[in-house]
């Protein structure tokens, strides 16, 4: 899918920065810098991957600045920064 | 048990550190803000987030309610579509002046509803906000059977009226307002639904807050919004029950119950004082003061 | 015929039999020095390298610290820089604390200066570093009671105590604080030097402020002192309550601190009498406040409270709901400007304060203590050492030793710290034993040790809801997931000593 540099999320406590560009290579290239890094960095990974894939997109070069997110944060930011990357909303115009 | 909505927590939509632990203070109902504490720019990552924390967290018995925004902004229609698919329980309409807003919102929900088979699920509520929409307050109430409240936007309301907000030290504390909340909460009861106040955003001044609190109690309502959680400590305690109150209570809830018991159909007390009975005792459990095997 | 000069024979006789010299007053020469010339003449006053020189300090000797100035301490890095600076390898550096602001050690440790550390805690850089592997020997971390008990007993041999005071006369007599108007800086009571002070071969003292003989009322004894160094600055007093101590805004920490209020209140020890301690951490330190409604509406006073006096304990003091207060640490100007104008606000040593051998150590009469944790696990031991990354980030303190000795120990912690789990099934290191842990406070609920059910009980019975521990370490994982087992390697980098000298776990280095 083609996408544009896009970003979402902050660098507050308990959020997740996101920030997507495109890849030249193939597949998603994830850069993780997070403060849970030692437990949840694979974790963190797993659900940026998922949702990137479920939206269709499964190039991209992904740069991600975690806060201590949870889970559902993650997705939401993901999302937010897809859809922004590419255009495509995931509700109803 | 009739839901208690002593307090209503507002917490910006798109924080997600405040969105995660917001029920452990305790508030009645939260309500998720993707409307004014939400930039322009910044509408569709709030949206996205509130629709995931609504799916993944578990409130416990907090009732969830989202401020969306107006349905005649890009925005409206997409935070229904959102909220909707999460399972809020209810969905708090900005800035309402007429009865037809009310029946447009239902028609959105019920369009994704629909999609999702559980037609009916999801409850409104109404912001009134204007001078129009204090008039058209009863109207605005009864608009939909799935209003199960109206409450008070104040800031908005008295630009509206052309007046100012006026503060504790005020002699006319509280004056600018009581035409649109005595609108209100006569509106809410006359259609059987919850009254709610507006915020007080003062948190340096807990005396004033306190003082109206107990005002808009004394005036009917059933709660008030609040911004903080150093909010719901005063409001329960003010709406915490008297004593007098709970043992009146208690005993017209137990010559009811006899009467049933006798098979008798004459009551000697009218409904509104059975339900008002009822709600004194739901909230002396809800603050502690009794049990549910007190009433026994 | 009975002059001294008949009886010289006779003392001369004397003296050979006691072995000891006939005096001699020719030798005596009395000094005309008008004597407020004299005292400030006195020869101890020297420089820090002529101090370091004199005490005869070598290598691979031990030197010792206090933190009292916390995040403002200006004494570690300039004495260890001097070290350095003069060739000196191979220490043993014991301090009572360390913490960020002492970062430069990392450079002395790589360059060999210093080969060991003594400690409560540790923080930031250096804490990291040492997590990973800097050093060649562990760290050996003690509980405060525990290291002025192992100073007594000589377990931890002081060679050369270099301590900072805010005040000192020139014959060595200090204290926390100046009455001067030269005062440069504050930090209160002296607890954690006392016992370095006392058991020390040689004593260092450094100063901002040199005053004329006799400072009253000292912490440190002139008998004690071997040399008085004057220095620009011994710290920056604005900083002791910065890292830990801080005064909380954040709703989770006011809900913790009111929930644990009221079980104190509630716990059948809020009676007329009691003592009362609070740890650091925003959520145990605001619990004092809402205390105070509590003994205002019944009535009722506490005897005495311990510890890092802070600026509530003063208050509660100051209005006469806390009869004395026992301090072996400030934890704000406040409390130490209190401990210097207040007869009733005393400075104790480490040991009067928490050794478990002292008998008349504070602890053993403290009824009630509230105390932070980075985790507790469901057999309610407690870590404040090691975070849930596997990181040092924290100090003993006098966690172990108030829980053991209180009657009542209530542990104030948020079951989350952003994605960190405080409730977890077995902590990262084990600081203080679950028998010595009473209660757990989170904001999902309140958790009573099965060894306490009257606790639980009484609890109940004030309509407090009780619930299972493993509940609450299971909910933390509902809600952030299962985390990854940390990368620990193979190397001890840290050894925690149990208060009785025992040794109760070990940290392993942290690989990546």
């Amino acid at each position: 899918m083609e996408i544009k540099t896009a970003m979402a999320g902050t660098l507050e406590s308990g959020d997740i920065f996101i920030q997507i560009a495109p890849n030249d290579n193939a597949g998603l290239h994830i850069d993780l810098e997070s403060t849970v890094a030692y437990q949840f960095g694979d974790q963190i990974k797993k659900v940026i991957t998922e949702t990137l894939q479920g939206l269709g997109i499964d190039q991209a070069e992904v740069k991600a600045t975690d806060k201590g997110a949870l889970d559902c944060t993650i997705r939401a930011r993901v999302t937010a920064a897809a859809v922004r990357a590419t255009g495509k909303d995931v509700w109803a115009d | 048990m009739q839901r208690l909505r002593r307090t209503m927590m507002f917490v910006p939509g798109n924080n997600p550190g405040m969105m995660a632990d917001a029920h452990i203070y305790g508030p009645d109902s939260i309500m998720l803000d993707l409307e004014d504490s939400v930039t322009m720019a910044e509408k569709d990552a709030a949206r996205l987030l509130v629709h995931n924390a609504l799916k993944t967290i578990d409130y416990g018995n907090t009732e969830m309610v989202v401020r969306i925004n107006p349905l005649n902004t890009p925005y409206g229609k997409k935070d229904v579509e959102a909220v909707v698919k999460a399972g809020v329980h209810v969905i708090r309409m900005p800035k309402t002046e007429t009865a037809e807003e009310v029946v447009e919102l239902e028609k959105e929900i019920i369009k994704v509803e629909t999609e999702l088979g559980c037609v009916g699920r999801t409850q409104i509520m109404a912001a009134i906000e204007s001078t129009l929409g204090a008039l058209n307050a009863y109207a605005i109430a009864t608009a939909s059977k799935r209003m199960m409240g109206i409450a008070l936007g104040a800031e908005d309301y008295c630009a509206n009226l052309k007046a100012q907000r006026t503060t504790g030290d005020s002699p006319f504390f509280g004056m600018e307002l009581q035409m649109a909340r005595q609108c209100i909460v006569t509106a809410a009861r006359a259609a059987g639904i919850d009254a709610l106040d507006t915020v007080f955003s003062n948190l340096n001044d807990m005396d004033t807050f306190r003082r109206e609190v107990e005002m808009i109690k004394a005036m009917g309502f059933d709660g008030k919004s609040i911004i903080n959680p150093r909010q719901i400590e005063v409001v329960n305690e003010i709406f915490a029950p008297k004593e007098k109150e709970i043992e009146k209570a208690k005993t017209i809830l137990a010559a009811i119950k006899e009467a049933e018991k006798r098979g008798s159909g004459v009551i000697a007390v009218n409904g509104n004082v059975v339900i008002r009975a009822q709600r004194t005792i739901d909230l002396a459990i809800a603050s502690g003061i009794m049990t549910k095997e007190d009433l026994a | 015929m009975n002059s001294i000069k008949d009886r010289a024979a006779m003392i001369a006789e004397a003296a050979k039999k006691m072995n000891k010299a006939v005096y001699n007053d020719a030798a005596v020469k009395k000094d005309p020095t008008p004597r407020f010339e004299l005292q400030r003449k006195c020869n101890k006053v020297v420089t820090l390298e002529e101090a370091i020189k004199k005490s005869g300090l070598k290598d691979g000797m031990t030197i010792s610290f206090h933190h009292h100035f916390r995040g403002g301490d200006k004494v570690i890095n300039m004495v260890v820089a001097k070290l350095a600076e003069m060739g000196f390898k191979n220490l043993t550096l014991a301090s009572s604390s360390l913490i960020d602001v002492h970062e430069p050690l990392i450079e002395h440790i790589k360059n060999g200066v210093i080969t060991q550390l003594h400690t409560s805690g540790l923080r930031g850089a250096l804490a990291t570093e040492v997590s990973h592997g800097l050093m060649e020997k562990p760290v050996v971390f003690r509980s405060h009671g525990s290291r002025g008990y192992a100073i007594k007993s000589g377990e931890l041999h002081i060679d050369v105590a270099f301590l900072g005071a805010s005040s000192c006369d020139p014959l060595g007599n200090a204290a926390g604080f100046s009455t001067s108007e030269n005062a440069k800086s504050i930090c209160g009571s002296l607890g954690y030097a006392l016992p370095d002070a006392k058991y020390a071969d040689k004593t260092v003292i450094l100063t901002d402020d040199l005053v004329d003989y006799p400072n009253q009322h000292n912490a440190i004894s002139e008998a004690d002192v071997d040399y008085v160094v004057v220095v620009d600055s011994v710290g920056d007093s604005s900083k002791i309550s910065s890292g830990a101590i801080r005064d909380t805004k954040n709703p989770r920490d006011i809900l913790l601190a009111k929930q644990a209020a009221k079980v104190v209140m509630n716990s059948g020890y809020f009676e007329n009498g009691f003592s009362l301690q609070t740890g650091s951490g925003g959520a145990s330190l605001a619990v004092t406040k809402y205390l105070r409604q509590g003994m205002l509406d019944k009535g009722i006073k506490a005897s005495f409270a311990l510890g890092g006096i802070t600026s509530h304990m003063v208050k509660l003091h100051q209005e006469g709901l806390i009869g004395r207060l026992i301090d072996v640490q400030s934890f704000d100007k406040v409390a130490a400007e209190s401990l210097m104008n207040d007869p009733l606000h005393k400075g104790v040593s480490a040991n009067e304060y928490a050794a478990m051998l002292e008998p008349g150590a504070a602890t053993h009469f403290l009824d009630v203590v509230i105390l932070s944790a980075l985790e507790v696990d469901v057999n309610f031991n407690v870590n404040v050492l090691v975070g849930s990354d596997g990181i040092i980030r924290g100090a003993i303190g006098g966690h172990p030793d108030t829980a053991a000795d209180s009657a009542l120990s209530v542990i104030v912690c948020p079951l989350l710290r952003g994605r960190i789990p405080c409730v977890v099934d077995e902590v990262t290191t084990l600081i203080t034993p679950g028998s010595n842990v009473d209660v757990v406070v989170t904001e999902y609920g309140i958790a009573v040790n099965p060894n306490r059910p009257e606790i639980k009980e009484r609890l109940e019975a004030a309509g407090l809801k009780i619930v299972d521990i493993h509940d609450l370490a299971a909910k933390a994982r509902s809600i952030i997931g299962d985390p990854a087992p940390l990368p620990f390697g193979d190397k001890v980098v840290g050894v925690v000593l149990n208060r009785d000298g025992s040794v109760q776990d070990v940290i392993k280095n942290i690989v990546g």
